[in-house]
């Protein structure tokens, strides 16, 4: 990393390209958070890259002033990794959506995860298919009425951050389009994560699925529906910060705190991927009774794992140490030569 | 013991037959490796099932290996075998129609049991070995277990240990029949089994006593001497059309000073270029087996991004997946080689036989107007070539190349006079330079002479830009949904690739006259066959010349004109018609299609039959 001579500004990061989301849509906190993040972390624009697929998110490479890649509907986890490989000094970003990347690119956002370079991917969730205008999305809940399920889909959605921690995730976090402070805290912790970052972002699309997040993010009801995860902290919540989760066994339990003390409560541990696997299984529908509080924050770090991009790279290194630097000529020959006079 | 006689002869076709677990393809391959120690030229064909392992015994099981060598030039593997060597009745059964009338059978006669005949469906009471159908060849018949089993009597391995030996025992009578040197497989043993002692004496003793039966018993009272084939003089080595790819793109890497990146995903008969390429980590050579098709183009397009040269391999079925991608790699204007080794298709079709049937695919197979270089490999040694000049046509001209091989010269061996790295075409790479808050603003589509674009990689100060699939402004490179400017760049893509044929050399006949009656005009693995029949058909008084086109996206300039000296051009293809159209199509001739979809190479005899046929 080189270092950078003069403070760059969120502006530095804003390309000449008009942004052309919808009016009011949820995307355009998520990159006034990035560019006001990127500043910070000291490192000259030209090392980063945003590589994005298909999708109203995916648009975001164009509106920032850094090496960028618009590419094709699934697949920038697949790109992200080859130029992370070759090149691993430079800061590379996934932007996705959550039909780019839990449907159509399903099986290269698992093999990112699993693999681990150290990449640190966007993952946009709105719930609904935006840019090919309203059709439901993998993450979208069952039943949902919308212009290709007009009885309700049937589908059961996929649950991001169970399905990462599945694909053992090093570093998985959820945050909100509505809330920029816990944003751009993730950002920076997913910058900061040497591996693979996974950010899922709750993301409003206003046009097509307006409001499906509305229950987290409007203050009437965020403090009673969301848990904010801290590190070595316990997971209190509720409109007086006045629940907690406490664990029985393995069974997570909420408890009133005018009933019991706040010393009984389950500490967050982000390092802990039993307690991260419980909690990802937070994802109740909130209309039902008895449902827990959906989680913000971190759910896990490891940070013992190798990121790919170095083990890669080592097994270059280590073969040029033992084998020497090759030598064409000797390779081309091969081992049995014969000459005909 | 009566004394042997030495024969001289100018060349001759072996076939090894056995079940797939017989060691046909190893014992195959050391006989090459001898066959090119001892300085005969040669090709080889080797032929099996996909199956892994197919029921023991029976006709969907067996591997063939054929090798034609000689002291005079071999361009093919040879229409039919003069000595078949048939480990088991099922192997018998399905290769004995192309063993010539006349030819010598070596039989092992413990594949010829009971339970061997009725694996093979031969019908009850029937033996080839006694039933006097075998009255036109010259039948050996050898209890290959049996002498294998009582060789190891003392070596304390199990049964099914020793009659994993049986192969070593036909190679060594082989090898005896043939005078060829013995000291290469001896070496290859003693690798191979350095960690296994027994093995390793079990084998080379069962080899050695092939060799000792030849010499001891009555039944074979030849030898042969086939002399060294007098070739261009330089110093050789035995290549694999697939061995020759991966060595072409390590040179064009360490030539190009780029390292390398691999991206893909295992498909037969593609992937020993992944196994090779993996094995040359120390040359800067980066392997990728991604989680599938489409990953591995892909992550091979972020390498080219990043810098690298950037290649991805595989065969039709993963082609047909990596299409977007390919579309995408077009529209960023990036460099990178696609290698497609053909097999039968469509679909998963017969994945180890060979066919030339993706040739569309490769022109045609992507969404809206997505032209890509062409080039097609004829022959192993040229995969080599070939490969080198994909990269260099990518690297230079920023564009995806297409290189086609197929399964018939992947799995294919013949003698090579390599190259120096020296006497290497250069290849000359420059990455866009950076540039100062002061300088003009970057411009990612501004284009050179060729039609290329700067390639500007990331970490490069003052270059920062955005690339992607939507169609983009030339010059700018921003998103443009303007009409004009979208046909502009429609037509710059497709000059693009017509400018290569530029830096491209002529196309010449290959063997014949330069105008005449017929012009046999191939490309790709056809080549062998075509030059064999071309020089029979002009001995016998034929017209005849024979070309190969390599170059098939762009053609070479003169490839028009050239035609134009012949009355008739002939196409032959291992397809249903597929270059023949596009040469009809841009030259308005009348190019006559000749087409073979067997999943088998021509063989020259049918390939004389038909030009006979339409010259007669």
């Amino acid at each position: 990393m080189t270092e950078v001579a003069e403070k760059l500004t969120s502006k530095d990061f804003s390309s000449d390209q008009e942004v052309r989301w919808c009016p009011g849509c949820g995307d355009y906190s998520i990159l006034k958070q990035v560019q006001t993040i990127l500043p910070d972390l000291g490192r000259p624009k030209e090392e980063f890259v945003f590589i994005s697929g298909i999708g109203c998110s995916s648009r975001f490479p164009y509106y920032m002033d850094t090496y960028g890649m618009h590419s094709i509907h699934g697949r920038a986890s697949a790109i992200a990794t080859g130029l992370k490989a070759t090149r691993p000094e430079l800061s590379v970003w996934v932007v996705s959506g959550d039909g780019d990347s839990m449907s159509i690119g399903g099986n290269h956002f698992i093999h990112l995860l699993r693999r681990n370079p150290d990449i640190n991917l966007l993952l946009f969730n709105n719930q609904i298919y935006g840019l090919t205008k309203g059709q439901y999305s993998p993450t979208s809940e069952q039943g949902k009425v919308t212009k290709s399920t007009p009885l309700g889909s049937i589908d059961y959605p996929f649950n991001p951050i169970a399905l990462s921690l599945g694909a053992d995730g090093t570093f998985v976090a959820r945050t909100m389009d509505r809330d920029p402070k816990h944003q751009q805290a993730m950002i920076r912790r997913a910058y900061d994560h040497q591996g693979t970052s996974l950010v899922e972002i709750y993301q409003n699309c206003n046009v097509f699925n307006d409001g499906a997040f509305e229950i987290y993010t409007e203050k009437s009801s965020k403090k009673e529906q969301t848990l904010m995860m801290e590190h070595g902290k316990p997971l209190v919540f509720g409109e007086n910060s006045d629940k907690g989760i406490k664990l029985d066994g393995f069974k997570p339990i909420i408890v009133d705190l005018n009933d019991s003390s706040v010393n009984d409560l389950w500490i967050h541990d982000e390092e802990d991927l039993v307690k991260a696997t419980i909690l990802s299984r937070f994802y109740d529908d909130p209309s039902k009774g008895d449902h827990f509080p959906r989680p913000f924050g971190v759910f896990y770090v490891n940070n013992h794992k190798d990121t790919f991009d170095k083990l890669f790279n080592d097994q270059i290194a280590y073969a040029k140490e033992k084998m020497g630097k090759g030598d064409l000529d000797k390779l081309i020959a091969g081992k049995e030569t014969w000459v005909v006079n | 013991m009566i004394p042997k006689i030495d024969k001289d002869i100018e060349s001759v076709v072996i076939r090894f037959a056995g079940d797939s677990g017989d060691g046909m393809q190893l014992t195959g391959t050391q006989f090459t490796n001898a066959t090119a120690l001892h300085g005969n030229d040669l090709a080889t064909f080797p032929d099996f099932p996909a199956e892994i392992r197919a029921p023991l015994g029976t006709l969907a099981g067996v591997s063939g290996f054929q090798i034609h060598f000689g002291s005079t030039q071999i361009n093919t593997p040879g229409d039919q075998s003069d000595v078949l060597v048939a480990m088991n009745v099922a192997a018998f059964k399905v290769n004995i129609k192309n063993l010539k009338k006349g030819g010598v059978i070596i039989l092992n006669s413990d594949g010829f049991d009971v339970k061997n005949l009725r694996l093979a469906n031969v019908p009850e009471a029937q033996n080839p070995i006694n039933d006097g159908s075998l009255s036109d060849y010259d039948v050996k018949i050898v209890d290959v277990t049996k002498i294998t089993r009582a060789a190891l009597a003392e070596s304390g391995m199990t049964t099914k240990e020793i009659d994993r030996c049986k192969n070593m025992f036909v190679l060594g009578l082989v090898y005896w029949m043939y005078h060829r040197p013995i000291e290469n497989t001896l070496e290859f043993l003693r690798t191979k089994f350095k960690k296994n002692e027994a093995v390793m004496n079990a084998n080379i003793k069962v080899l050695n006593a092939g060799w000792n039966y030849g010499e001891t018993t009555e039944m074979f009272a030849n030898r042969y001497t086939i002399a060294p084939a007098k070739m261009e003089s330089g110093v050789y080595r035995g290549i694999m059309g697939n061995q020759a790819a991966a060595l072409g793109l390590i040179a064009a890497s360490v030539k190009s000073g780029l390292p390398l990146f691999y991206g893909t995903y295992p498909i037969t008969p593609a992937s020993d270029i992944l196994h090779d390429l993996s094995k040359y980590k120390n040359f800067d050579i980066k392997t990728y087996q991604a989680e599938d098709e489409i990953a591995g183009i892909c992550a091979s397009i972020g390498a080219a991004f990043g810098g690298h040269l950037a290649v991805t391999g595989s065969s039709g079925p993963g082609i047909a997946l990596k299409g977007e991608a390919i579309g995408l790699a077009t529209m960023l204007e990036l460099p990178l080689v696609i290698i497609n080794i053909q097999r039968a298709g469509p679909s998963t079709g017969m994945p180890t036989k060979t066919e030339q049937a993706d040739l569309n695919q490769a022109m045609f197979g992507r969404n809206g107007e997505c032209p890509v270089v062409v080039i097609a490999a004829q022959s192993p040694s040229d995969c080599f070539t070939l490969a080198y000049e994909a990269c260099k046509i990518a690297l230079q001209h920023m564009i995806p190349v297409f290189f086609l091989s197929d399964g018939y010269i992947a799995n294919g061996a013949e003698p090579w006079r390599f190259p120096n790295s020296a006497d290497l075409e250069p290849i000359e790479v420059s990455f866009a330079k950076e540039r100062a808050a002061t300088d003009d603003k970057f411009m990612p589509y501004f284009r050179d002479e060729k039609l290329s674009r700067p390639w500007a990689i990331p970490g490069t100060k003052g270059l920062e830009h955005r690339i992607g699939g939507i169609e983009k402004q030339n010059v700018t490179g921003n998103i443009s949904y303007d009409a004009a400017n979208h046909e502009l760049m429609t037509h710059l893509r497709q000059e693009k690739v017509d400018k290569v044929a530029d830096f491209i050399p002529l196309q010449t006949i290959d063997s014949g006259e330069e105008s005449g009656d017929l012009l046999l005009l191939g490309w790709g693995g056809t080549y062998g066959a075509l030059r064999t029949a071309t020089a029979q058909l002009i001995a016998e008084g034929y017209k005849v010349s024979h070309t190969q086109v390599r170059y098939i996206n762009p053609f070479p300039k003169n490839l028009g004109e050239l035609m134009s000296k012949f009355k008739t051009v002939v196409v032959p293809e291992l397809n249903n018609g597929q270059l023949v159209k596009i040469i009809r199509d841009k030259y308005f001739v009348d190019a006559i299609p000749y087409n073979k979809i067997q999943g088998l190479p021509f063989m020259s005899h049918e390939v004389i039959a038909k030009i006979k046929q339409i010259l007669d």
